[in-house]
């Protein structure tokens, strides 16, 4: 199992270097970071700490954070296709962040940003949760995520109709897709407070997911109190998920696909998930963040769309492995 | 000593009383087996004694203590639940779920110790599971996903255990050993409550049974007290021979 965590975290560190050290202007990786530590204001230094640091560091918080609340929506949930969107923590932020966009901001780097989409994202969950009922089961928790995820897309879909220029629709259309680019480090200290508050929420609710394995009310018999473990993680992933998706737009497929892509790795047990799942979705995010930067289009690959063009065929997989399984 | 009692205790489940006034008590040391005909509440009353659901009125003791008084970790290490069917929602092994039973045991970050390692092998062995150790748990029969379930309860080393039907799926030397494990779990001065429909079976191994009707108590007492022609006619509804002789074993002939 070490083994394992191990290799995931070498995978991160090399992609984070490979991510540093592609892009469109050819600087020498080594040469940078040496200009960069000695502190000299050089071109390569500049483009090293000012674009591509920042860049990477963002991939790796929110990929982690990403897989992060896929594996801990999965393992509450019991189910392999919860993503931490399930209970509208990422369309009530995209909704408010995209409404602050239209109405008050024209750029990302707005500081107010990231608090406008956790607000979104809370409060998108508080209002699936009470939706739901105290003591839903888990079938009206994704009913009630559900609709309150086509109420934020339908009233996305108004802002974009309504938008006074073509030019405002691009812009927002883009945001929604998802991307990484022209991100500073400012923005990553704005989506850091909340995505670790997130993070230290989940820390430690593995053995109580472990214990759900058994259903609800076994974990309850077992001194798991399952009410409280649903608030817990709903918040952390709201306030996480909700700071991240401010910072980078909606990017889809990494919190449903990587958990299921490593569940049999760490032998299917949802405690030690968690930081698998993080370590694997900073990994996809990184490089998808890469592919984006090697493919040479005319416009600007988005990486959302990346990771959603992987992450479709990938679910076509595992469709034809289901088929198999029941033959 | 009473281990466990509830005393006028009611369930209402949308709006339907499904447990009535129901009064009983579980010593130290005994296996008591709880019997009626499906829908008596049976099901519902053993998870309203595990704190699964909420009591309407009455009072469950456990131990020394009001249940409603513990904190779920609390009332984790003295009492296990064994669910009828329960669910395994993911493909672990046996050994790990298995080991989820020591769950009120452990913190958050605490690994399973080797004395615990112990207590898992011995569990294992007593259900005779010890050949399913490495198999993925979702990929059982209905008979030896029960032992595991059961292997699972017993993990825990309850003071109080209480098992729904936990022989309902099992071939007969199962059934015998599950029920001799139970008795010798229970007369270890801790106790079991297990809901059986094998009424022959509940005569020849429970020191006790409880016979319930329509959430209402109907006879507790010795096997020989509660398994009578009348009572099975009246609760049952059907016509039933029992041996005269030695412990009673049960016949059943025609629906009346």
């Amino acid at each position: 199992m070490r083994i394992q965590f191990g290799l995931l975290a070498a995978l991160v560190v090399c992609l984070f270097f490979g991510s540093l050290a592609v892009g469109p202007e050819p600087i020498s990786l080594w040469s940078s970071v040496a200009a960069a530590l000695k502190g000299e204001a050089s071109i390569p230094a500049i483009i090293l700490t000012e674009i591509r640091l920042p860049r990477a560091l963002i991939a790796i918080f929110a990929g982690a954070t990403l897989g992060l609340c896929g594996a801990a929506m999965q393992g509450l949930l019991r189910n392999p296709l919860a993503s931490p969107g399930l209970v509208g923590s990422s369309s009530g932020a995209a909704l408010f962040a995209v409404f602050f966009l239209y109405f008050y901001a024209n750029n990302t780097g707005n500081w107010l940003l990231p608090l406008v989409g956790m607000a979104g994202a809370l409060g998108a969950t508080v209002l699936v949760y009470a939706l739901a009922g105290r003591q839903a089961s888990i079938t009206t928790i994704i009913l009630a995520g559900v609709a309150i995820n086509a109420l934020a897309t339908a009233l996305m879909s108004l802002l974009l109709n309504l938008a006074p220029s073509p030019y405002a629709v691009r812009e927002l259309v883009l945001w929604t897709l998802g991307d990484l680019s022209d991100r500073s480090m400012q923005d990553l200290y704005l989506m850091l407070p909340a995505t670790l508050l997130g993070w230290a929420m989940l820390l430690g609710i593995g053995y109580q997911l472990n214990a759900l394995t058994l259903g609800e009310q076994t974990a309850g018999t077992l001194g798991i109190n399952t009410n409280r473990l649903r608030w817990r993680v709903f918040i952390a992933v709201a306030l996480a998920v909700g700071a991240c998706v401010a910072t980078t737009g909606m990017i889809g497929f990494i919190g449903l696909a990587v958990p299921h892509l490593l569940r049999s790795l760490v032998a299917h047990d949802p405690g030690r998930l968690l930081p698998a799942s993080a370590l694997g979705g900073a990994s996809m995010l990184l490089a998808a963040d890469i592919c984006v930067r090697l493919v040479p289009t005319d416009a600007p690959l988005k990486v959302g769309v990346v990771t959603a063009l992987v992450g479709a065929p990938f679910f076509l997989h595992l469709v034809l492995r289901s088929r198999r399984e029941y033959l | 000593m009473t281990l466990l009692s509830c005393k006028n205790t009611s369930i209402v489940l949308s709006g339907t009383t499904v447990v009535d006034d129901f009064s009983m008590q579980l010593s130290a040391g005994e296996l008591v087996g709880l019997i009626g005909p499906n829908g008596a509440g049976k099901s519902t009353l053993l998870r309203a004694l595990a704190g699964v659901y909420p009591v309407q009125s009455g009072h469950i003791r456990l131990l020394d203590k009001e249940l409603s008084t513990y904190s779920t970790a609390e009332r984790a290490r003295h009492l296990a639940w064994l669910a009828q069917s329960g669910p395994i929602n993911w493909p672990l092994s046996v050994e790990r779920l298995v080991a989820l039973g020591r769950t009120p045991h452990q913190r958050a970050w605490q690994r399973t110790s080797v004395s615990e390692l112990g207590i898992i092998d011995r569990v294992l062995a007593e259900t005779d599971c010890q050949n399913l150790r490495h198999r993925d748990a979702t990929s059982l029969s209905g008979g030896e996903r029960a032992r595991v379930l059961l292997a699972r309860a017993l993990a825990s080393e309850p003071t109080v255990l209480l098992a729904d039907e936990p022989v309902a799926a099992l071939d007969l030397a199962h059934q015998l050993q599950t029920m001799e494990l139970l008795r010798n779990f229970a007369h270890n001065s801790t106790a079991c409550l297990v809901v059986l429909h094998d009424l022959s079976l509940a005569a020849r191994y429970c020191d006790k049974l409880i016979l319930m009707d329509k959430g209402r108590l109907v006879a507790a007492g010795s096997p020989r007290q509660v398994l009578t022609v009348e009572a099975l006619r009246e609760v049952y509804g059907v016509e039933a021979e029992i041996s005269n002789e030695g412990i009673p074993w049960v016949l059943p002939k025609r629906l009346i």
